[in-house]
């Protein structure tokens, strides 16, 4: 989240889309009830399905699943030609006047610098025209033909009201409307909030819709301010946590890019990341990477990090490419991974296409889980009937189960959505012989380093050299490791403008990244999280809600990254001078000798706003990109591209550029590739999603829930229903060219066929949380069913638009 | 704000006047189910079964979101699941959480033949004494809501409390502590019929003309009160009875025929009472006696 929970009763409208926030997400949306009942707030949905968030809507709109880009692209085109935008906003907070090189194209679908055989684009094109002064050049006037702002206009001009409703599905009264009321905020004193998860990120172009979403709000002046942003509601409790904290294949904590394979040269990795100003007085915070980088060297390798070996840099592992879970899982299905450790997770049901988990499991010689639960994946190799069809004589895996204590019986802090660290503590011990998951790899590492020391190894050092200072070695207490994310000093640290004042002692912790050095003095294993357990203590641990901003800005609670920091890019809540755009839900503005407010300026302090410092601290431009530079796989601007299993089989937007049909810079390994079905066999648009009964596979474990969701069930449409001649309750089979669940049918007025480029199109909804194991009805698992192919930039799989066929039983 | 008087104030099947001195002067307890924002994620089942320590079965999937499918002996309240296609063609997913509506003038209450069986405190909430009830279903045809359920395991009549232990210290329902996004609250009638004009007012806003308070008058009021978008068609609400009343056989039972009855009775009393003082006892002599011999010997 940009924001927080809390800041959604600030807004004015609320748009709900891929997510179903009152579903997945019941507490948080009370903030959603709070902005209704308050300050009058009109809520929208846009989504395939009339889910219970639809249900407490003013608006709601059905859309084809996998077609967003296409109706965001179609308000952006809106927005633009009903010149319904904030102007002082996006001339001074963005880039619309930024020159894009002349060698950047975009022809019917495809960008310039593409590689259909890789599907890789070169993305040297995909960049500012640079001056002779070094910085970027820029046309105030916004009329320059290759400015960012002729480049948008241009791009959404093809998404009319009259595309979107050919692509979407979506009824273009229903939809003018909706873009109507969202353009009400384009005003400098009415705020919208876009809350979405999953329904966005599981596409294969969901980084690029999250973008358009993004883009939405800056064209409205949301961004920055309170009861605005962009607001991804994590799933599990600390899913924002694991991405905090680097645990992606490709970062380090608090993404830094992990070293490529073509940065063998420290100094060449480090330069990449330090990134200079792209205009003037710019503050392009990252510059201080060495900084962060360094200190978290030295919390990692202490006194083996050295500035002579270049703070241990040959330590870390230079990726050749990224190593997510489908990666993984090919890599184990073509038999070159023999080994995998499961932990806190339940990959035969979370993954894609079951059966080939089954087969890549089956590979294995072992296989540990570590979970509190006897999950799906540790009985993967045992006969459950026609929901687990396998022969155990035909699966040689050694599985280890791992007890574990969950979340509950164990003390330390969770990331939620908002950023915040909250500091918790166990309501119960854990049972019988489970260990906490810290315990478990503490175990691990020491006999490993045993080994090492040992018998010595290619390269032992990372090992050996490990920094491992804790009371109980085997088992590292959460205040220890919350203490070293946090960070520390380890000299004595002298003010840099008078080196006779001593400003942190050696030992002490840090209050905040602003302290850490590049020259091995400090170190924090997470540079966004210093200052979490400060030197007054532990600021996670704080639950004094006591909000003097009126706004719900409660700053002694808990402690958000960065900096206690509560809505990202507050500085863009004020014009160029200073001023708040709302003076009524002010969150910080100029008073003439400083930045000052009922939040932490994001944002230098003291920077006079004269000197025309942008609000987006981290961008070297200093402002926020409509044009993405080469930060997207697939494009600066967000194109539709249709689901890899497309109902349509073509994209209406570039009929005539088939390398344009599905995202052209996905990977789509050729056994996957191979097993996509056509729209001829799979005439119907599947789409998965969790129930507020369940916890995706963890509840259907537990009586009260099961007591309230029992059984597996798929809903479609009584137009569907009635095509199939099934009634409520009866038994339907869904197959995708994968395999085939069985479940109950649910016949509902709440999915609706769609009209899409003159076809029907049914939906069919499969919620995932049934399995083979647990207290519930035993049911499939819901990813037998999806395709293996990921987002171009995340690899998130594509649950959430794949083709089916649904039968009566 | 004291809300525990536990003070019985009605009895069934019971004549022996209730205590009166101790009323509720701070205001009778209600319960409001706002379905506007209710978002139907069963929060309030879970917290029901939790607090009063009910686990009803695994069921199955009947096609429906209602889960368990009905209202039972261990399921005190659940969400009923209704599509409405409304006259614009747009569809609405009314959400209703039921269970018993605490009616000031209680069906059930007025039907059960058994002392003590059910009562009714002073704040408002009416109870069951499960050791009182004998099982005769009378409750079931009582209620205009159809709310009590008979267990197959002990013959008795089961239903929502209001957490009147809870209450009675001073603390909300359990569904209402649960509640995420405030669609139940609790606290005087006065106040909740007050919060519900607000949310009226909203709601009016947004479009619904009809929205209004259902606190039906044909049972005297109730304790549990609905915020509704249509409040001119509770129907639409999983058969939420538009006009609800006491059915006649239990008004009549307990209305006209119960005095009459207890009328026939004192009178047959006091009709053996003047025969006694006037004609004097009925007594046998030598003559009788002989008589009743012989028609024993009679018989083989």
């Amino acid at each position: 989240m940009t924001n927080h929970w809390v800041d959604i009763k600030n807004a004015d409208v609320v748009l709900i889309m891929g997510g179903n926030a009152a579903e997945a997400h019941p507490c948080g949306f009370k903030w959603v009830t709070e902005a209704k009942a308050h300050n009058k707030a009109k809520l929208i949905v846009v989504d395939p399905r009339f889910t219970r968030s639809a249900s407490v809507a003013d608006y709601y709109a059905p859309i084809r699943s996998g077609s967003d880009i296409v109706f965001l692209g179609g308000l952006i085109n809106y927005l633009l030609t009903n010149d319904k935008i904030q102007r002082d906003y996006v001339l001074h907070h963005t880039d619309l006047s930024f020159i894009v090189k002349e060698e950047f194209a975009f022809t019917d679908g495809i960008y310039s610098g593409y590689d259909p055989v890789k599907h890789r684009y070169d993305k040297s094109s995909w960049d500012y025209e640079i001056g002779p002064d070094g910085f970027a050049k820029v046309d105030a006037t916004l009329s320059h033909p290759r400015c960012v702002y002729t480049l948008l206009k241009q791009h959404y001009a093809r998404y009319t009201p009259d595309m979107v409703e050919r692509v979407c599905g979506t009824p273009k009264d229903k939809m003018l409307f909706i873009w109507d009321l969202i353009a009400s905020t384009a005003t400098a004193t009415r705020a919208m909030t876009i809350m979405y998860a999953l329904g966005w990120t599981q596409h294969s172009t969901g980084s690029q819709m999250i973008r358009t979403g993004a883009m939405v709000q800056l064209l409205l002046g949301n961004i920055g301010i309170a009861g605005g942003g962009m607001n991804a509601l994590r799933g599990h409790s600390n899913i924002q946590g694991l991405t905090d904290l680097g645990l992606l294949s490709n970062q380090l904590p608090a993404y830094i890019g992990l070293p490529l394979e073509s940065e063998q040269d420290y100094g060449k990795f480090i330069t990449a990341r330090t990134l200079k100003p792209l205009r003037p007085n710019q503050l392009s915070y990252w510059q201080n990477a060495p900084k962060f980088h360094v200190s978290l060297m030295k919390a990692w390798w202490g006194d083996a990090a050295t500035a002579q070996n270049n703070w241990a840099y040959d330590y870390l592992p230079k990726v050749d490419k990224l190593y997510d879970m489908l990666q993984m899982y090919e890599l184990m299905h073509q038999g070159k991974v023999n080994g995998y450790l499961a932990q806190g997770f339940n990959p035969l049901a979370a993954a894609p296409n079951k059966a080939k988990m089954t087969a890549s499991l089956s590979k294995l010689k072992f296989l540990v889980i570590m979970d509190p639960l006897a999950t799906e994946t540790s009985e993967f190799w045992r006969n459950y009937g026609e929901h687990n069809d396998v022969d155990p004589a035909k699966i040689p895996t050694e599985v280890f189960r791992l007890p574990t204590s969950c979340f509950a019986e164990e003390d330390g802090a969770l990331v939620n959505s908002a950023r915040w660290l909250q500091w918790h503590w166990k309501g119960a011990s854990p049972p019988g012989e489970a260990r906490s998951d810290v315990e478990i790899m503490a175990g691990i590492f020491t006999r490993l380093r045993t080994l090492y020391a040992k018998d010595g190894g290619a390269f032992p050092d990372p090992i050996l050299n490990l920094t491992w200072k804790y009371a109980q070695p085997q088992s590292p207490r959460p205040e220890e490791l919350a203490r070293e994310y946090s960070g520390n000093a380890l000299k004595d640290l002298a003010d840099p403008k008078d080196p006779t004042k001593i400003t942190r002692k050696a030992g002490e912790q840090l209050a905040g990244f602003a302290e850490l050095r590049d020259d091995g003095s400090t170190q924090c294993g997470c540079w966004i999280f210093c200052g979490s357990w400060g030197p007054t203590g532990n600021l996670m641990a704080r639950r004094d809600n006591s909000d003097p901003s009126g706004i719900g800005q409660t700053l002694n609670w808990a402690w958000a990254w960065p900096a206690n920091r509560r809505v990202l890019y507050n500085r863009a809540s004020c014009d160029p001078s200073g001023k708040p755009y709302n003076p009524a839900r002010r969150l910080i503005s100029w008073n003439g000798t400083a930045w000052t407010g009922v939040d932490v300026p994001d944002f230098k302090v003291d920077e006079n706003p004269a000197g025309g410092m942008g609000p987006f601290i981290m961008n070297p431009e200093g402002v926020a990109r409509f044009f993405a530079r080469g930060a997207m796989a697939e494009g600066p601007f967000p194109e539709h591209y249709e689901p890899f299993e497309t109902p349509l089989g073509y994209n209406p937007l570039n009929p005539n550029q088939p390398q344009a049909t599905n995202n052209p810079a996905a990977r789509v390994f050729a056994d996957d590739r191979e097993q996509f079905g056509k729209a001829a066999q799979f005439p119907h648009v599947a789409t998965t999603y969790r129930l507020t009964e369940h916890f995706h596979y963890w509840t259907k474990h537990v009586r009260l829930n099961s007591i309230i969701q029992p059984q597996q069930f798929v809903e479609i449409g009584e137009a569907l229903a009635q095509e199939i001649g099934i009634a409520t309750g009866e038994t339907i089979k869904v197959s995708s060219n994968r395999g085939f669940i069985k479940a109950v049918a649910m016949v509902t007025k709440r999915i609706r066929p769609l009209h899409v480029d003159g076809k029907v199109l049914h939906t069919v909804g499969v919620p995932i949380h049934w399995g083979f194991m647990g207290i519930a009805k035993p049911g499939f698992l819901a990813n037998t069913l999806t395709p293996s192919v990921g987002d171009a930039n995340s690899q998130t799989p594509e649950f959430k638009a794949f083709l089916v066929r649904v039968e009566k039983v | 704000m004291p809300l525990q008087s536990l003070d019985i104030v009605r009895r069934s099947a019971t004549t022996l006047p209730s205590p009166e001195v101790r009323g509720a002067h701070t205001g009778q307890v209600a319960k409001l189910i706002d379905t506007t924002k209710c978002i139907g994620c069963k929060a309030c089942q879970v917290a029901c079964m939790e607090w009063n320590d009910l686990r009803d079965a695994i069921g199955s999937c009947t096609g429906h979101y209602d889960n368990p499918p009905d209202l039972s002996e261990n399921s005190w309240t659940l969400m009923r699941f209704t599509e409405y296609e409304n006259p614009k063609g747009d569809l609405e997913w009314l959400i209703r959480k039921d269970g018993c509506m605490h009616c000031a003038d209680p069906g059930c209450l007025n039907a059960c033949p058994s002392p003590g069986a059910i009562v009714q405190y002073a704040n408002g909430i009416v109870d069951f004494q499960e050791e009182n009830c004998i099982g005769c279903g009378y409750c079931i045809t009582g209620c205009p809501f159809d709310v009590p359920r008979i267990s197959k395991q002990d013959k008795k009549a089961y239903k929502c409390t209001l957490c009147s232990d809870r209450v009675a210290v001073g603390l909300e329902p359990a569904c209402v502590k649960s509640c995420p996004t405030g669609a139940i609250v609790f606290g005087t009638k006065e106040d909740m019929t007050q919060h519900a004009e607000e949310r009226i007012v909203d709601l009016k806003s947004r479009g619904f003309e009809q929205a209004g308070l259902y606190d039906p008058a044909g049972v005297g009021g109730t304790h549990v009160m609905y915020v509704l978008h249509h409040a001119d068609q509770p129907m639409l609400y999983s058969g939420l009875p538009d006009k609800p009343r006491i059915s006649p056989t239990v008004s009549l039972w307990k209305g006209i025929t119960k005095p009459l009855a207890l009328f026939a009775i004192v009178a047959t009393a006091a009709v053996g009472f003047l025969h006694y003082i006037g004609v004097g006892p009925n007594e046998t002599d030598e003559r009788d006696e002989d008589a009743a011999r012989r028609e024993l010997e009679k018989t083989p």
